[in-house]
């Protein structure tokens, strides 16, 4: 999925989703993109005096330390504050970043990054391939303890030193000289270079570590080699952000200030907008899409996003055990239209596969997704009978689910249409977000539970992993040693043709067996004030704040 | 009174020591930790953040080492906000919560109890029923309903005044009018109600037999006896509104300490769960000791010690 879409409320539904689906196989810019547009002459087009960014950025971030940030809000601020060695094209693509070009070895084992030699810390030191060695081992350090050090994995020595079993200097990661950085990896792994958008790899500045320890990331104290510089921080009231001068890059970053705040509570955000407090919301409420779209169309953009909404079955236990036709009559029961027109009505395209539209792949569908509604639901009633139940014998199930209001608007949709269409008697249960965590994994008591998982990096493998049997977030407990053969073989496998061709395998293997119910893929929904340009929604949602600039308005 | 203060303090020390026991126990207790997320951590990974926030000791090792901790002033690191200890958090949070609320309170005060002693003064008169009428819909009215009104009606389409944020004067309108819109109306039916039981009271039938002015009567004698009520009531309110309101804080994207009671909670951040809850307990042991201090004042009857 490379396009860049801009789409506004005026655009038909239909022809997001099959924009969207058509975009999966062919890829290249264009499509409907928003143009970078002219400044001064006579386009009328003239820069503000103020360069100055306001954006709502979610929940309070949780780290400004790139190694130990898991949450989206956190890797925003970082994104802008730390460059990588690989940066994202607005598209999504991977473009140089701290280094300016890279080569790989034939046996695709070796990397060797050349790093620019103007990049520069904001405290004007230069940008050393040491100062990638030291964060890259930080990232994999138990002491660190970050969340994402799988991300390192493909890295020798990496799984081991977070293990504890190796010191981190062993990782095999070393600096060639200062400006060359020479990366091992353990097997061939087509999406390294992916990878390295996220925040574990970036480097830091050892001595400011070291000198002020876990206060580092204090402004005043954090030394980034990013297009912007820490200027304050209050927690839970605003991040402000201001050019980075040493930047090498500097010339062409037009914004002066970047002001982060979090807005947790999504209509108090959106008043803040309306009220000219922020250029850009982090989310649009459901509730207020219909108001939205009569009075601000202009202003709302809504592109596909990374990430998948789905019901998982419990297949350790009855009723889903070794109940393939029971799964099959419960999916095909569902229609996906109601649910993304009439309860989300964003967007949101419906989903018959797993995989959202990345790049290097295309997406598999059940066979039944060309059907008609009627024809599924043929089918579904079919099954069902098959599965032994009828309507005296109506199966009894219950779908769980964590307090939010549209996962209970579409799990009361999904019960009612179980209900029509079947007769299934469904209880819906709601719990508080941890608990529900725990409750899934145990995989003791839930029948169908709700899930969604946004992908950790643009490729196909960061879904496919999911539903390997030994991984940690197989809540369903799919065990088929098929499909984890068609996985591992693909983690390895350097021909990329080759590869998306055993990922499809997979996921035509795991839609076969339906240890989940697909239900639809997310969108990313913004509103963006009409002065503010360079905004271009792609695929994971990512934003090099360097490439916005503000027209007068 | 000195000696009277001094066994207060005493007995404060348990009754600390049974809320610090028990919000331990319930935090630890409930489903769910504080590292997990939907992305599971490696085992070792989990082992190490277990050992670095001293999760994998027994219970009774950890109370100790909080404890300890305390004692020192020290809360320990926030699990969730990882940059930051939670002394830090509640330095930052606790000043903004307490201009807000106290300016709430003062404001709640003074005209609460204006409003209710001009509804006594005026029993079953229109301005009685106006004023009782108005106090009722501010009980009635939710935060969460008045304050995004209060932001669309002031911010969004007069333009007189900011959403949200923090910066000048201007940005404490709205939140402070929000806190202090319920406490108005509560105070003001408290003070009618005790007003009007108190202008019935024998020795101000005495006084007015005397020929004191309505004014003098109320000032002088009536005032004072009829605040009672109001300042019991005052003490844990005001303890509850200085350390910040979610809602409030919430929709007005205001960092005071309200947001942390919630978040912390919902992100089983021990530590802060806990600094947070042991803050609250203190401030409102202090203001109870207040309150008793002040009722010694205003009636004579009450003698300390």
């Amino acid at each position: 999925m490379q396009q860049r879409l801009r789409w506004t409320a005026g655009a038909a539904l239909g022809a997001l989703a099959a924009a969207a689906l058509a975009g999966c196989g062919g890829g290249g810019g264009g499509g409907a993109a928003q143009a970078r547009e002219p400044i001064g002459g006579a386009t009328g087009n003239e820069l503000a005096e103020a360069q100055v960014l306001r954006l709502g950025n979610g929940a309070e971030i949780q780290t400004l330390d790139p190694q130990r940030g898991q949450d989206i809000p956190s890797s925003n601020v970082a994104r802008d504050v730390f460059e990588g060695l690989v940066n994202e094209a607005p598209n999504g693509d991977p473009v140089p970043g701290a280094a300016e070009s890279w080569t790989v070895s034939d046996d695709g084992k070796t990397y060797e990054f050349k790093l620019r030699r103007d990049a520069r810390w904001s405290n004007g030191d230069p940008v050393t391939a040491d100062d990638f060695v030291y964060g890259l081992r930080r990232g994999a350090d138990p002491a660190t303890a970050s969340a994402y050090s799988f991300i390192l994995s493909p890295i020798v020595n990496a799984d081991e030193i977070t293990a504890g079993h190796l010191p981190p200097k062993e990782l095999g990661v070393r600096a060639l000289d200062d400006y060359t950085l020479e990366i091992k990896l353990k097997n061939p792994t087509p999406y390294f270079i992916v990878l390295l958008a996220h925040s574990i790899t970036y480097p830091l500045h050892r001595a400011t570590v070291e000198k002020y320890g876990v206060e580092f990331t204090r402004p005043g104290n954090l030394v980034g080699n990013g297009a912007f510089v820490l200027a304050d921080w209050v927690v839970q009231s605003h991040i402000k952000l201001v050019r980075n001068p040493y930047y090498w890059d500097n010339a062409s970053n037009k914004l002066d200030e970047v002001w982060y705040y979090p807005t947790e509570n999504q209509s108090a955000e959106l008043k803040r907008y309306r009220a000219g407090e922020l250029d850009q919301t982090y989310w649009v409420p459901t509730a207020e899409l219909d108001w939205i779209r009569k009075n601000l169309p202009a202003e709302l953009l809504i592109a596909p996003y990374l990430a998948t909404y789905y019901y998982g079955f419990n297949l350790t236990r009855p009723p889903f055990k070794d109940n393939l036709n029971l799964r099959r009559a419960l999916t095909l029961a569902v229609n996906r239209e109601v649910i993304t027109k009439q309860v989300l009505g964003a967007g949101q395209i419906p989903a018959f596969g797993f995989v959202p539209p990345v790049i290097h792949y295309t997406g598999q569908q059940m066979p039944e997704a060309a059907w008609t509604q009627e024809q599924r639901e043929a089918e579904a009633k079919r099954l069902y009978a098959a599965a032994g139940y009828s309507a005296e014998h109506p199966l009894q199930t219950e779908i769980i689910y964590n307090t939010e209001d549209d996962h209970r608007r579409i799990a009361v949709a999904i019960a009612a249409m179980w209900k029509q269409v079947l007769g299934v008697e469904t209880a819906i249960t709601q719990q508080e977000w941890k608990v529900f965590l725990d409750t899934r994994n145990q995989r003791r008591d839930t029948q169908v539970y709700r899930n969604g998982w946004t992908g950790d990096y643009n490729d196909a493998f960061t879904f496919a992993e999911l539903y390997r049997s030994n991984a940690g977030l197989n809540d369903s407990g799919y065990d088929n040693p098929e499909y984890d053969r068609l996985v591992t073989a693909a983690q390895s496998e350097l021909d990329l043709d080759k590869r998306a061709e055993l990922l499809q395998q997979a996921e035509k293997t795991l839609l076969a067996d339906l240890p989940i119910l697909p239900l639809y893929f997310y969108v990313s929904t913004r509103m963006t004030k009409p002065w503010v340009k360079g905004y271009y929604p792609n695929i994971m949602d990512h934003q090099l704040h360097k490439n916005f600039y503000v027209l007068r308005h | 009174m000195l000696a009277y203060s001094f066994r207060r303090l005493l007995g404060a020390i348990p009754t600390l020591l049974i809320l610090i026991a028990f919000a331990f126990l319930m935090i630890r207790a409930a489903p769910g930790g504080p590292f997990d997320t939907e992305r599971k951590l490696l085992p070792e990974i989990e082992a190490n953040l277990r050992t670095a926030y001293h999760l994998d000791e027994p219970l009774y090792r950890q109370f100790g080492r909080y404890l300890y901790g305390l004692a020192h002033f020290d809360f320990g690191p926030s699990f969730q906000y990882r940059d930051y200890t939670v002394t830090e958090l509640i330095e930052t949070g606790f000043p903004v919560s307490l201009k807000l609320g106290g300016l709430a309170m003062l404001l709640a005060l003074v005209v609460g109890v204006a409003a209710g002693c001009l509804a006594a003064l005026n029993q079953n008169s229109r301005v009685d029923y106006g004023v009782m009428a108005l106090s009722m819909t501010g009980i009635s009215i939710p935060n969460f309903v008045m304050a995004p009104l209060l932001v669309l009606v002031f911010a969004v389409y007069l333009h007189w005044l900011p959403a949200g944020g923090l910066g000048d004067a201007s940005n404490l309108v709205l939140p402070v009018a929000a806190l202090a819109l319920p406490q108005i109306a509560y105070l003001a039916r408290l003070t009618r109600a005790s007003m009007i039981e108190v202008l019935r009271s024998n020795f101000i039938r005495t006084a007015r037999a005397q020929g004191l002015s309505t004014t003098q009567i109320v000032l002088r004698h009536a005032l004072k006896p009829a605040l009672l009520p109001v300042v019991s009531y005052l003490g844990p309110a005001t303890a509850a509104v200085i350390t910040g309101s979610v809602v409030v804080e919430q929709i007005f994207g205001v960092p005071g300490l309200g947001r942390f009671f919630v978040t912390a909670a919902l992100n089983r951040d021990y530590t802060l769960v806990m600094g947070v809850v042991v803050f609250y307990g203190v401030l409102i042991i202090a203001f109870n000791f207040l309150v008793d201090l002040a009722y010694a004042w205003l009636d004579p009857k009450v003698k300390l010690g």
